[in-house]
């Protein structure tokens, strides 16, 4: 159980000493999602031969003292939105039931040059779409800190495994939130990055311009480490960021003294549930005991970022999800399968092929899925793109503004991440509205392109995860790593464990 | 030139109006998204990888390659370069189409508002038609439906998907089809010249649509003023040669008139109709409509950034672009006093043709009788033999000697083409070719006596000369050729007109 506990700074540089083998690593979270994962469900594959043999070979290298990566030996899981070469990525669909990518994601390509050891794919919304985990067609994720709750999404499965000690990190994907919401239900840390700073190549596209892989740890420094192997440029996506990438692990320590930290009063506004807010004042007032500054800023668009979000991203999904029809691989109805024989039966389609165009995608794609493709189509039809899309892009560029505005006062903007703890399984899946609201507070980071961290900041009565947001001009992430870092050196909310078998 | 009214000698009582959209593969060794080959015939689906097969994950860098050779295309066309220019994604449904949308160019293409010129040597005519946008996006794969065997499957090739494809669309600027044929071939000339594009229609590098209408003056009735109706704008889809184009528009034409004078329906109150060309059975069939109105639902391809032109580049492209057809024309009409009909048959021939033949003239001296060469003799039998001129057996340097040979008199040009002839059959130099037939100049004094002999044999053309028909004397010739072939028959008639007057 100590071997779960160190971080994974600590586990590293153990396995790099020696003190702990890559195996004994492997073995011991592999042996924990062995025990849990029955109740959790964060792991929709898990390849603990694999992961073995990985782990196996870190040591032996280690031993024959050959060159070694940053990440030798570390533990991690991947959200199932990340093509990896030699286990399935389904992206929770049905769709994708199965399907192997020919390629590795550029973020697995860089986690495995750097030799870390990865354990599994974990399960998520379908296609990252939702922000409760229960719209992955392999089940929904358990809280681990109460298994009849949800544990947020998309990315529900990297923040419910990191949380339950499955893995000391995972990496998860942000379009909108799901990075930062799971990671604040389930209390661990979440860093978003700025748009550009990891590469998407490989990463299954949601909302290709607000689409951000990030790290999800238990604590800001094993997100910056993490960070120092996956961050960088890629000429293999042409909107990967040319910048040089820092050591974010050396630039955790300077003190926050004259930070200023901006305080935006709508987010305290109705909706916001009194402990979360409490739990949230609770986290400036320790800012401000650390050094820092706060002060009030506007950010006059925010309220229409739900409304702008759920336009943009939709528009681009629907075009990016058009590629699922069944004919080259993926899900293909038995019936409709393309021969002229059964349109002629049918009757109900225009030919064959759109029967069975339509046939797979009605059968592979869940209701959410479905639904978004909806709104995104109807959003860019004749008529009505300049209402709809061509105006959320207006709307998008004065909330970019707002951020430009709000960052020449101050350093960073802090708040809730979501407005409520976790909720229970089931209780908005028949209210999509009131599941949008979620992420009323972490769209904004996503639309200006922005970086975002969400860490935990207390607890409620009932024991559950308080989660703290922070978020930063572009390329920020040391800031935010070292303001969250800083903080946990400071609290303890971090290092609290769900009420789980030993 | 001289110039005409197109509809000048064209009986019909309406104007053909034709435009044109034209797609270019362009000459880059890899695709316009990945770095997959772009080369033609490969076994199917072998020249693929995750982006150009629309893999999950897989994400479009651009090609900058094609963008100059697209850029360089369009300043060729006197088209305006935007410096700022964007990708759109343009979304249907089509198993060749991977991704489910092809990326193209929508509301900003990187060119717009430019020209070409195409003028008939004969003076037929001349037009100079706008170019309304130059755009660049990716091709799709290619679909063969099998129609044997009852199955009614389709066989998907990705090979050629993701392939850059420049589409050139012209105003409804042309009157005929014989415009519409002639200006393609120009457009394909000065790409080809550009090195933008191999514009090979067998291999589907270069493809056409046309639309085409026509515009029927309608005289003053009821009180009303005369107008002109215009008939509904057809498409015309699968042409597979510029004289399929020719044939589909002249067919397309009469058919539209018939109409006309059947129904009096006018544009905009149908829908603009596709129909596809038929080419065995030379006729246009209307083809089945996708939908009601087809709805790409584009919008801004957020996975590419913008591209910015600079005026470096821009320049960069120009400097790229050679001499142009047009101007090549005029710069051999005028350096080697040939005639424009001439310079625009070497001219037509491509730039290697072009540069041969100057090498040909400066060794030979004269433009005009080197231009006769290619003419008669290198571009007859390059035609006979195909290839091209750099394959060419026989060298300009060759011809040149050949040329020279005649006008020194050592022979006359029949006799210099059958060398030529035997040089290219035989690779031999010309010197030996020369020899092994026997020719050798004819001395003076062997000429004489030679036309003395035929004098004496043919009294009656004496006589006939002396009675003042000199062109009897032209009898005499082939009678020398036969006794001699290496006599020249200018001489031999000089001769033998000289000794007629002194007798």
């Amino acid at each position: 159980m100590q071997l779960l506990e160190l971080s994974a700074v600590d586990l590293v540089t153990a396995i790099r000493r020696g003190e702990v083998s890559a195996v004994q690593a492997a073995e011991a979270f592999l042996d924990r999602i062995t025990k849990l994962d029955g109740s959790i469900n964060a792991f929709l594959h898990v390849d603990r031969t694999a992961a073995l043999a990985r782990a196996a070979d870190v040591d032996k290298r280690r031993r024959e003292g050959k060159p070694l990566g940053p990440l030798a030996g570390l533990p991690v899981a991947v959200k199932d939105a990340l093509c990896t070469s030699d286990q399935p990525t389904t992206c929770a669909s049905k769709m994708l039931a199965g399907y192997r990518p020919p390629y590795d994601a550029h973020v697995v390509a860089r986690l495995r040059q750097a030799d870390a050891v990865l354990v599994g794919k974990t399960n998520m919304d379908e296609f990252a779409m939702g922000g409760s985990n229960e719209n992955s067609a392999f089940g929904a994720v358990h809280n681990p800190w109460d298994l009849a709750r949800a544990p947020g999404g998309s990315s529900g499965g990297s923040a419910a495994c990191v949380a339950a000690d499955m893995a000391p990190v995972a990496i998860g994907s942000d379009t909108g939130g799901s990075i930062r919401q799971p990671a604040g239900l389930c209390g661990i840390t979440g860093l978003k990055p700025t748009y550009g700073r990891i590469s998407r190549r490989g990463l299954v596209a949601f909302a290709s311009s607000l689409d951000q892989i990030g790290p999800m740890a238990r604590s800001a420094a094993d997100c910056a480490l993490v960070m120092e192997t996956i961050a960088g440029h890629d000429p293999g996506d042409a909107t990967s960021l040319a910048d040089d990438v820092p050591r974010y692990t050396d630039l955790l320590e300077k003190p926050l003294t004259g930070l200023r930290i901006g305080r935006v009063p709508e987010h305290f506004g109705p909706g916001l549930d009194p402990e979360v807010a409490h739990g949230v004042e609770e986290a400036f007032a320790a800012f401000k005991a650390a050094g820092a500054t706060i002060h009030d800023v506007e950010l006059p668009h925010a309220k229409y970022g739900i409304a702008t979000y759920y336009l943009v991203a939709p528009c681009e999904a629907s075009s990016n999800l058009a590629r699922y029809d069944g004919a080259h691989y993926g899900h293909r109805a038995e019936s409709g399968s393309g021969h002229r024989s059964a349109a002629k039966a049918g009757g109900e389609f225009e030919s064959p092929l759109v029967e069975m165009y339509c046939r797979s995608r009605a059968e592979g794609f869940g209701p959410e899925v479905k639904r978004r493709i909806m709104l995104g189509t109807y959003a860019l039809s004749a008529g009505y793109y300049e209402a709809f899309y061509a105006k959320a892009l207006r709307v998008r560029r004065l909330i970019r503004q707002d951020y430009l505005d709000a960052f020449a006062k101050v350093d960073l903007i802090g708040g809730p991440v979501s407005p409520t703890p976790a909720f229970p399984l089931g209780e908005k899946t028949s209210d999509p509205l009131a599941m949008y609201l979620v992420d009323m507070y972490t769209v904004g980071t996503n639309l200006a392109g922005i970086g975002g961290i969400s860490f935990p900041c207390g607890f409620t009565k009932g024991g559950l995860p308080i989660g703290f947001q922070l978020q930063g001009p572009a390329l920020s992430e040391p800031l935010l790593l070292r303001a969250a870092d800083r903080y946990q050196q400071l609290t303890d909310w971090h290092s609290k464990r769900p009420p789980l078998p030993a | 030139m001289p110039k005409q009214p197109a509809t000048a000698a064209t009986p019909e009582p309406f104007t053909t109006v034709i435009g044109l959209e034209v797609h270019v593969q362009l000459l880059t060794q890899t695709k316009l998204f990945c770095g997959c080959s772009t080369t033609f015939g490969r076994p199917p689906n072998t020249q693929v990888c995750p982006t150009c097969l629309g893999l999950p994950g897989s994400l479009p860098v651009m090609n900058r390659r094609a963008f100059d050779l697209a850029v360089r295309a369009a300043l060729a066309l006197e088209c305006r370069i935007t410096p700022f220019t964007k990708w759109d994604r343009k979304n249907y449904f089509y198993p060749d189409l991977p991704k489910g949308y092809q990326i193209s160019q929508y509301d900003l293409p990187f060119s717009s508002d430019g020209h070409l010129e195409v003028v008939d040597p004969k003076g037929a005519f001349s037009r100079r038609v706008g170019i309304i946008r130059v755009h660049l996006e990716e091709d799709a794969g290619k679909s063969m439906h099998d129609e044997g065997a009852g199955t009614g499957d389709s066989r998907i090739d990705l090979n050629r998907a993701g392939t850059p494809l420049c589409e050139i669309v012209s105003q409804p600027d042309l009157r005929s089809p014989q415009e519409a044929r002639a200006w393609l071939n120009e457009l394909k000339l000065l790409l080809v010249y550009l090195g933008v594009s191999d514009c090979n229609m067998q291999e589907g590098s270069l493809r056409v649509d046309a639309n085409v209408n026509l515009h029927i003056p309608l005289p003053a009735e009821g009180g009303g003023d005369a107008r002109v109706a215009k008939t509904p704008i057809v498409e015309i889809k699968n042409m597979n040669s510029f004289r399929s184009v020719e044939r589909a528009l002249t067919y397309e034409a009469a058919r539209q008139w018939e109409e006309w004078q059947a129904t009096k329906v006018e544009m905009g109150t149908i829908p603009k109709q596709t129909r596809g060309w038929d080419d065995p059975a030379g006729v246009t069939r209307p083809q089945r409509q996708k939908e009601e109105s087809s709805d790409y639902r584009y919008f801004p391809e957020p996975d590419l950034v913008p591209v910015t032109v600079t005026e470096a580049e821009i320049a960069a492209a120009r400097g790229a672009m050679g001499v142009p057809p047009t101007a090549l024309r005029a710069a051999l009409a005028e350096k080697w006093k040939i005639s424009a009909y001439d310079a625009d048959v070497l001219v037509n021939q491509g730039r290697e043709l072009v540069s041969w033949y100057e090498d040909l003239a400066t060794r030979v001296g004269e433009g005009k009788v080197a231009s006769n060469w290619m003419q008669q003799d290198v571009l007859r039998t390059l035609n006979e033999r195909g290839g091209t001129i750099a394959e060419f057996p026989v060298t300009a340097e060759q011809v040149a000697d050949i040329i020279g040979r005649v006008q020194r008199g050592e022979f006359d040009t029949s006799r210099g083409r059958e060398i030529f002839a035997e040089v290219l059959a035989s690779g031999k130099a010309v010197a030996d070719v020369v020899a092994s037939m026997g020719i050798a100049a004819v001395s003076d004094d062997d000429l004489v006596a030679l036309c003395k002999e035929l004098l004496a044999a043919n009294p009656k053309i004496v006589a006939d000369v002396k009675g003042g028909k000199e062109q009897a004397a032209a009898g005499l010739i082939g009678q020398a050729k036969k006794k001699n072939p290496n006599a020249n028959p200018g001489k031999v008639r000089q001769t033998c007109l000289d000794l007629i007057k002194g007798m």
